[in-house]
């Protein structure tokens, strides 16, 4: 009798690794545009940061004497480090990229005993960490220029420009802010938003196509929710985060927009900008970080949305997402403990009041 | 609507084609005496003796309990443990008998159901033997009583049938509708009822229309289909689902008006209320990828497994795991030797494609399970806890239903529901050893006042005999003085 | 430097507070304590836990003295009861987990002697002088005082027999172990 299967006999074809594979996929897409618009030196950040976290990962499992294949397999530790990548600058030093995604797999997600286990979303941890670190290296931007364009870089160029940190003297000029980065500037000038925005010379179908300067993930709105969407459909993931987060920015972007113009950013931008679309559909979703119950991610999401709208507007790091969605994963386990779903044939107060009490 | 629940493969098309075939007359029966929740029955025939098809074999005994009965005419020849149709293979007392192949029943009148009063009705389904043939196993006509007690105004019949692979309930409800549309008025009878709501599943059309067809003139009755949808067979689930209505945690389905019984039951109901037929027989679904014709039989409890695997073409491949039940809540057999009981809706022979079993990773708190969770739990939550040996920080344990739909759709592949078993049990154990504790306070403080009772009564004794010699002596000087 | 000092001198004050509150504020460990523990005890006085009865082994676990797994005929569920009374925690997981044992008397060997029916702490044996006797399943503690008076070695202990009623499932196989776990 040592081995005595409990039902269920059968089970939904599904599994870790075809969550994590399928969330990859739908990044695909983006990706590769943002590696088009933003040339080679992109490409080589990509691989320098998917292939540190894959290292650091086999390092850790090496080191608590546990089978690395299996774990590997399950592509975690590829989709913390394409997420990281997406969120730096995409002509950022190569140890930027190592250095990050060593720290969010060693430190933030392995420390804590691997896979399920970690507080803090590896990725946005180790892009916080950087951003305080290297102040200089996450905000300094360029210009696109697009794969094949004239402006592109060659690929020995982009070699030295990543991994030797020398910058082709003729770019030097391409470099510029991203939009709330240059906002967040001129406001304290005393530009208005309006002006400001004008001034940095961005229509909408820039931002939705991913036509303008920021982080390798921060470009493609549109392809990005359009995987994120992709997700929902394949019950990857479920509409509460995604939805909650948007509604959060969107909200008191879009009642402060009206009552004063001049001093705050309208809605599109808001949404179009600063990473939020990756955030909202590919990062506040991290279910291990993220809370279990619909309604806590509805509270979670909104929660995430409406720091990074006060971030953005009142704080001094004009890209915010990653801020407010560590600050959330702190409270998740709160959430999760106060926010549970009410259980069949309990009365909803009483059953609240004693799961407390227990 | 509807926000819980999984959607397994239903598989059900390999036997639910096929009337229901009538299993020949086996060599040997096994008849358990625990087939049901509750007491064992009592045996009260020996060894040796001769027996009827229908006679009594074993009384019950204590309140929750069901008699037993010769499924055939034949000898008993053994009163034994015999291996349970139980994941942990143990012996249970069973009745072992073997046919006379004259498959002669005792005598049987019948009646006009009717005609009876509800306690009359209540007492033959008793007698019968009748349980919950859905697989929870419960005396039907205690369940009958509680709904006259209670008021009950509704009467929901379960055809839902949502196990994967099962059609058995399915092929009832086709080919003996209008039996178990009387099965459904006598219990409207008894429990004095008004209303009768028959769920079924929307991938049954066929039960639906003959369910709908025999149930015609009676405006009682009405048959509605049902999303089809995992664990709408669950009686709390059905119950909402119908009525709209929860059933408190701590309540039974009674508390809000409503008797649920399966259509097995209520097909049981009336062959025992009208024609005297005890519980002998079922309907059984054998299927599996590793069965080779599968199909539904009609079989006498106490049947061999293996028979039924047998008479449907044998086992084409070795098969990865045996069931008997659905693959959802069913319990792994040992082997095939097992008997068919009441509660026995399906024995299934799984190729190891069709179990997917993986190793379990860990978790990743993606909340599958509690969008899954009919019960509105955390099970993610609740199996950490469990892991730990942490049960008292478990919320919610004892509302599990043990559906399995966590498990089902975990992407770790975390047996969560074995997890809620293991606790439930380890938690019954708990309880277990703390009457046990408390029996044995009481029984170690009775003994300490028998002891000191029976030292003070020959304390006493010995005072009364000092007394007495005391008095003699005295008397005697007395009488030597004077 | 200032803030060493000051960070030491705040950890000796803090120190210092804690150790003057565990000395003055203690709280008192009655005798109530003792007899509310030994009304816990199952009360045999079978002595397995190596204490003269279940008093002394009060006393005992009261004064922190002995461990609270020291009882095997109130079992896990005891241990636990008396955790929580005490304040410490339960360490089921160093405890053996013990069998619940029965004792059976062989009819075939019995005499009728009366002797373990005389020494059993909760009369779970039924019998008379000169007659075979027999146990009371659910009443025997497992405690064995039988089995040493008994002169012609008819009674024994043996494990309680699982049944279809009592039998429970197991706990699963743990997941890939935790790194922590290594």
């Amino acid at each position: 009798m040592s081995h005595i299967s409990h039902a269920p006999h059968a089970h939904a074809p599904t599994s870790i690794s075809r969550v994590m594979w399928l969330v990859i996929a739908a990044l695909v897409p983006a990706t590769l545009f943002s590696i088009w618009l933003n040339g080679w030196p992109a490409l080589l950040l990509w691989l320098v940061t998917v292939g540190s976290a894959v290292f650091a990962e086999f390092f850790c499992l090496r080191l608590a004497q546990r089978p690395a294949a299996p774990v590997l397999a399950d592509g975690s530790a590829v989709l913390t480090g394409w997420l990281l990548a997406l969120s730096l600058p995409a002509w950022a030093p190569w140890w930027i990229g190592a250095l990050g995604a060593i720290f969010a797999v060693v430190v933030v997600k392995q420390v804590f005993g691997g896979l399920g286990q970690n507080l803090f979303n590896p990725a946005m941890a180790a892009r916080v960490m950087l951003l305080i670190a290297f102040p200089v290296e996450l905000t300094t931007w360029v210009q696109p220029a697009p794969l094949f364009s004239a402006d592109a870089l060659s690929l020995s160029q982009s070699f030295a420009l990543t991994f030797l940190g020398q910058m082709p003297s003729s770019f030097a000029a391409l470099s510029g802010a991203t939009t709330l980065g240059h906002i967040k500037t001129e406001l304290t000038r005393d530009i208005s938003v309006t002006q400001a925005l004008a001034a940095h010379g961005q229509s909408m179908s820039a931002s939705l196509f991913g036509l303008h300067g920021g982080s390798l993930g921060e470009t493609a709105a549109l392809l990005l929710a359009a995987g994120g969407l992709a997700l929902i459909a394949l019950r990857v993931i479920t509409w509460h985060i995604p939805l909650a987060v948007l509604a959060g920015v969107a909200l008191p972007a879009l009642l402060l927009h009206a009552n004063d113009p001049a001093r705050y950013l309208d809605v599109t931008t808001h949404l179009l900008s600063g990473g939020l679309i990756l955030g909202a559909f590919f990062i506040a979703t991290d279910p291990v970080t993220s809370p279990g119950s619909p309604r806590g991610q509805l509270i979670f999401g909104f929660s995430v949305g409406l720091l990074t709208w006060l971030i953005r507007t009142y704080g001094g790091y004009p890209e915010a997402v990653a801020f407010a969605v560590i600050l959330m994963n702190a409270l998740t386990p709160v959430i999760d403990r106060y926010v549970r779903p009410r259980i069949y044939g309990h009365a909803s107060k009483a059953a609240s009041k004693k799961g407390a009490a227990s | 609507m509807v926000r819980w629940g999984v959607h397994p493969d239903a598989r059900k098309q390999a036997a639910s084609p096929q009337d229901i075939e009538r299993l020949p007359l086996p060599a040997m029966l096994h008849i358990p005496l625990l087939q049901h929740s509750g007491a064992p029955a009592k045996p009260v025939v020996s060894v040796g003796q001769h027996v009827l098809k229908g006679e009594l074999l074993g009384a019950r005994q204590g309140n929750i309990s069901a008699p037993v009965h010769a499924p055939t005419s034949g000898t008993v020849v053994a009163i034994s443990d015999y291996p349970a149709p139980h994941p942990s293979g143990l012996g249970v007392l069973s009745i072992s008998l073997e046919p006379d192949g004259e498959d002669r029943w005792i005598e049987l009148t019948e009646t006009d159901p009717f005609s009876l009063t509800p306690a009359q009705i209540a007492e033959r389904v008793a007698a019968a033997g009748v349980v919950g043939m859905g697989g929870a196993t419960f005396p039907s006509s205690v369940k009958m009583l509680l709904g006259k007690r209670s008021q009950v105004h509704t009467l929901l019949v379960n055809g839902s049938e949502c196990e994967p692979y099962l059609s058995c309930d399915d092929r009832l409800m086709r080919e003996r509708a209008a039996k178990i549309v009387e099965g459904i008025r006598i219990v409207l009878h008894a429990v004095g009822a008004t209303k009768a709501l028959c769920g079924i599943e929307n991938n049954k059309p066929a039960a639906i229309e003959a369910m709908r067809h025999a149930a015609a003139d009676f405006a009682a009755i009405e048959v509605i289909a049902l999303p089809t949808r995992y664990p709408m067979g669950s009686d709390r689930q059905l119950i909402h689902v119908l009525t709209g209505q929860e059933v408190p945690s701590d309540g039974r389905s009674a508390d809000v008006g409503v008797l649920v019984h399966n259509v097995g039951t209520l097909y049981a109901i009336q062959q025992a209320v009208r024609f005297g037929r005890p519980l002998i027989s079922r309907v059984v679904t054998v299927a599996g990828g590793a069965v080779a014709r599968p199909r539904n039989l009609d079989v006498l409890i106490g049947t061999p497994a293996r028979l039924l695997v047998e008479h449907c073409g044998g086992l084409r491949e070795p098969p990865a795991r045996l069931l008997m039940g659905g693959p959802m809540m069913g319990l792994q057999l040992p082997s095939l030797d097992a008997p068919i009981i009441k509660g026995s809706s399906g024995i299934l022979a799984l190729g190891a494609h069709e179990i997917a079993q993986e190793q379990p990773s860990p978790c990743i708190r993606c909340g599958q399970c509690v969008s899954a969770c009919p019960m509105n739990l955390m099970p993610f939550e609740m199996s950490a806890h469990i892991r730990i040996g942490d049960l008292d920080a478990v919320q919610g344990i004892k509302d599990c239903i043990s559906c399995g739909s966590c498990s089902y759709v975990c992407p770790a592949h975390i047996p969560l529901s074995h997890y809620f078993d293991y606790a439930k049990g380890e938690l019954t154990a708990r309880e277990r050893g703390k009457m046990r504790q408390e029996s044995i306070r009481q029984l170690t403080s009775a003994r300490k006042e028998r002891l000191e009772r029976e030292a003070r009564e020959k304390a006493e004794a010995a005072a009364r005999r000092k007394a007495e010699r005391e008095r003699a002596k005295a008397a005697t000087a007395k009488e030597a003085t004077s | 430097m200032i803030a060493i000092i000051s960070l030491t001198a705040l950890g000796v004050a803090l120190g210092l507070g804690l150790g003057l509150a565990a000395r003055f504020l203690r709280v008192e460990q009655d005798d109530g304590l003792a007899s509310e523990i030994e009304a816990m005890l199952p009360g045999s006085q079978c002595g397995q836990c190596g204490f003269p009865g279940c008093g002394p082994a009060a006393a005992a676990l009261a004064s922190g003295s002995a461990p609270v797994t020291l009882c095997p005929p109130g079992g896990s569920a005891l241990v636990r009861q008396l955790a929580d009374k005490l304040g410490v925690k339960a360490q089921t997981s160093g405890m053996k987990e013990s069998v619940p044992m029965l004792a059976v008397v062989e009819e075939a060997l019995c005499i009728g002697c009366t002797k373990c029916f005389r020494v059993c702490p909760t009369d779970a044996i039924v019998g008379a002088p000169k007659q075979i006797h027999n146990v009371l399943r659910e009443a025997c503690t497992g405690c064995g005082k039988c089995v040493d008076v008994c002169p012609t070695m008819a009674v024994s202990m043996m494990p309680m027999p699982v049944t279809l009623q009592s039998w429970v499932w197991h706990k699963p196989a743990p997941a890939v172990a935790p790194a922590v776990a290594a």
